[in-house]
């Protein structure tokens, strides 16, 4: 934890910010007034932001259908998101991609992505163009424990590891695919990292409830893929507070389970804590950020909600940029 | 006849499919829902609801709960049926064919074939495809006209919930891979069900509405849409052939040239992109055999050359609307 007080509280406000989004969406999701299918990241904040942090505009990461939180951390603007997702074409796609398809290239966020398992590849095309550039950058690709069972994601480590690519594969394990538990669902049962592993990658694993113990492990992943060595893996446990999409009933959780790991395994109130307990920050400090980002999530709903609409004719631009 | 809805019309079909034979198996992701879940199997029943209570009748063999593994849903599909089973394998959206492909395209529709006749692949692929919930470019497609153009593929997309279940039943008694495509939009769609043995037999259209001076081919959710079409216009004396092509392999190809022959006229309404589509697959086939019948030139109806957007207001410019499908048979009915 050798962070600096700016660092700090940069990382609350990041995860805070993400946190608050997904609240919110959660509750305007629920009136009605934002169509589409919506999946969000709520609980995985820690991840997001521990690596991110890490991370500058050269460096490139590749999302899911759970993108929110990965845009956020990696810099996309709260509010021409929230504008996407309401549709508008003031949003950060114009109302064409939506919630699963936010992207920002400028950030080094290559896009969310609405197919399973899509992303691994793409992620190391973006880490052999870093390699051609030979500065040091590197791709992330983020699935989920249930993305880690497609042919892609083998593929995609296999190329990697041939290449040598510069290719973080990071695997949020958040115990389900839709409905599905994990411990059904992969095959080598309690862990990914270890099929990361006969590719021929050296892999960590981490905590994906304790911001320091993602944003430490992964100084030690990078260090070590910025070094040249090739692609690495990163497995993080982690918790999804809310269901695979919004509408989602969640009949498979056990009971008194949601209750128990938003108690026990929040990341926003651990983070609280061991700042808090360490004295490297005041309480009073995090709840002012906690109030300004509730403001700007106000101001940005408010925004998506007067901001332009699209028309018929938007319909057919941006298919090519010439034809 | 029985009332009951599009989706029910599938997951009965199947189950009684199931009970009948033993040979049925069904597989795809989150079918059993809840496997590995403190939950537990059942938790949800499918996606689309269109296998709740298979897993409790039928069990973990033939109900089989599958990791998220397109390619290897549609291929084990594929050698369960060279094997000598008939599974039902759910690809939940038909965008994901794009994973798949090679197992569908490659493998499946080719064995028959490719082995000189002497095998059966009997394996149906079911996907929920079509736009209307601003599920945006990944979740929304209409590929009928991918699959149609792979020979050894039979695509059926059925309209109603009558012939979902008579289409179902057809495609689980023949000897060919099926994909049977599903409209998102229809799953809540209630109609009158035929009780009995009752099966659709594939290649033959239906004619939802009969009419003399247009006729309107369309598929799935753009079927209802013609037929407001028809309805709307009858009042005004203008009548519409409006056939429902059921399956677009094998496509009813002597419905639409009668029907064209009677009308003179043809509006073909298709949701897919207007490049390489059904409605240009129709109309070269009527231009190319009804020529002589035609008073007016074929307007075709499509989705415009471009992704599905996920603005609302953007999706539903997207889709073939009532008010272009009425224009356009205003167009050909005015034309002279
Ligand atoms: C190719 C493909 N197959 C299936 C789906 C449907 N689907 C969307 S999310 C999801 C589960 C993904 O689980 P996981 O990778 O664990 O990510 P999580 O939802 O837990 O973040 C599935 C099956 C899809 N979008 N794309």
């Amino acid at each position: 934890m050798q962070l600096s007080r700016e660092a700090l509280l940069q990382a609350y406000r990041r995860m805070k910010i993400i946190r608050e989004f997904e609240e919110r969406l959660h509750n305007e999701i629920a009136t009605g007034e934002i169509a589409g299918f919506t999946h969000l990241y709520g609980g995985q904040e820690a991840v997001a932001v521990g690596v991110c942090e890490h991370l500058d505009n050269d460096d490139k990461i590749v999302s899911t259908h759970r993108g929110h939180g990965h845009c956020l951390a990696k810099g996309c603007e709260v509010e021409g998101m929230m504008k996407e997702i309401w549709g508008s074409s003031e949003g950060l796609c114009k109302g064409k991609g939506g919630s699963m398809h936010i992207a920002d290239v400028d950030q080094g966020m290559l896009g969310a992505n609405g197919i399973v398992g899509a992303g691994a590849p793409i992620a190391v095309g973006a880490a052999l163009a870093a390699k051609l550039d030979g500065k040091g950058k590197v791709a992330i690709t983020f699935s989920g424990d249930g993305a880690c069972n497609q042919g892609t994601t083998f593929e995609a480590m296999n190329l990697a590891v041939v290449t040598k690519a510069p290719c973080i594969f990071l695997f949020e394990n958040n115990h389900y695919s839709e409905h599905t538990g994990f411990r059904y669902a992969v095959g080598t049962k309690d862990d990914i990292a270890s099929r990361a592993e006969a590719f021929g990658m050296k892999v960590w694993r981490g905590d994906g409830t304790d911001f320091f113990d993602v944003f430490d492990t992964m100084r030690e992943v990078l260090d070590y893929v910025r070094a040249g060595n090739g692609p690495a893996a990163v497995e993080f446990d982690t918790e999804r507070f809310f269901g695979h999409f919004e509408g989602d009933p969640q009949r498979y959780r056990g009971k008194g389970e949601l209750e128990r790991i938003r108690k026990e395994r929040d990341c926003l109130t651990k983070f609280r804590e061991s700042v808090t307990g360490a004295s490297l920050l005041e309480a009073s400090e995090l709840d002012a950020i906690d109030q300004e980002v509730l403001d700007q999530i106000d101001n940005s709903v408010d925004a998506a909600r007067s901001a332009a609409r699209p028309t018929a004719d938007d319909v057919t631009t941006d298919v090519y940029v010439a034809y | 006849m029985t009332k009951m809805m599009y989706r029910d019309a599938i997951r009965s079909t199947i189950f009684e499919a199931m009970e009948q034979d033993d040979s049925v198996v069904v597989l795809g992701e989150d079918v059993v829902g809840g496997m590995g879940t403190d939950g537990g199997p059942e938790a949800i029943g499918g996606i689309w609801s269109t296998s709740t209570g298979f897993y409790d009748a039928f069990g973990a063999d033939r109900v089989i709960d599958t990791p998220i593994s397109e390619s290897a849903i549609v291929g084990a599909a594929g050698g369960l049926a060279l094997a000598g089973k008939r599974p039902v394998a759910e690809l939940m959206f038909a965008d994901f064919i794009g994973v798949s492909l090679d197992q569908i395209w490659n493998q499946i529709a080719k064995f028959r074939y490719m082995f000189g006749g002497k095998s059966t692949c009997p394996a149906i692929i079911r996907m929920a495809y079509g736009a209307g919930f601003n599920a945006g470019a990944q979740h929304s497609q209409s590929v009928h006209h991918i699959l149609a153009s792979m020979p050894g593929l039979k695509v059926v997309m059925p309209a109603t919930p009558a012939d979902a279940r008579g289409l179902l039943r057809e495609a689980l008694r023949g000897q060919d891979p099926v994909i049977f495509m599903e409209h998102k939009m229809l799953y809540g769609m209630e109609g009158e069900v035929p009780d009995g043995d009752y099966t659709v037999p594939f290649g033959h259209a239906r004619l939802a509405r009969a009419g003399d001076d247009v006729t309107l081919v369309a598929t799935g959710l753009m079927v209802s849409r013609c037929e407001q079409v028809a309805d709307k216009l009858a009042e005004e004396g203008i009548g519409c052939d409006v056939l429902d092509l059921r399956t677009v392999s094998p496509m009813d190809e002597e419905a639409i040239l009668d029907s064209v022959e009677q009308t003179g006229r043809l509006v073909v309404v298709d949701e897919a992109p207007p490049r390489c589509n059904l409605a240009t697959d129709v109309s070269a086939i009527v231009a190319q055999k009804a020529f002589a019948s035609l008073k007016a030139p074929i307007e075709m109806v499509s989705a415009p050359h471009s992704p599905v957007p996920f603005a609302l207001e953007l999706e539903q410019a997207y889709l073939p609307s009532v008010d272009r499908i009425e224009q356009a048979v205003r167009k050909v009915t005015g034309w002279q």
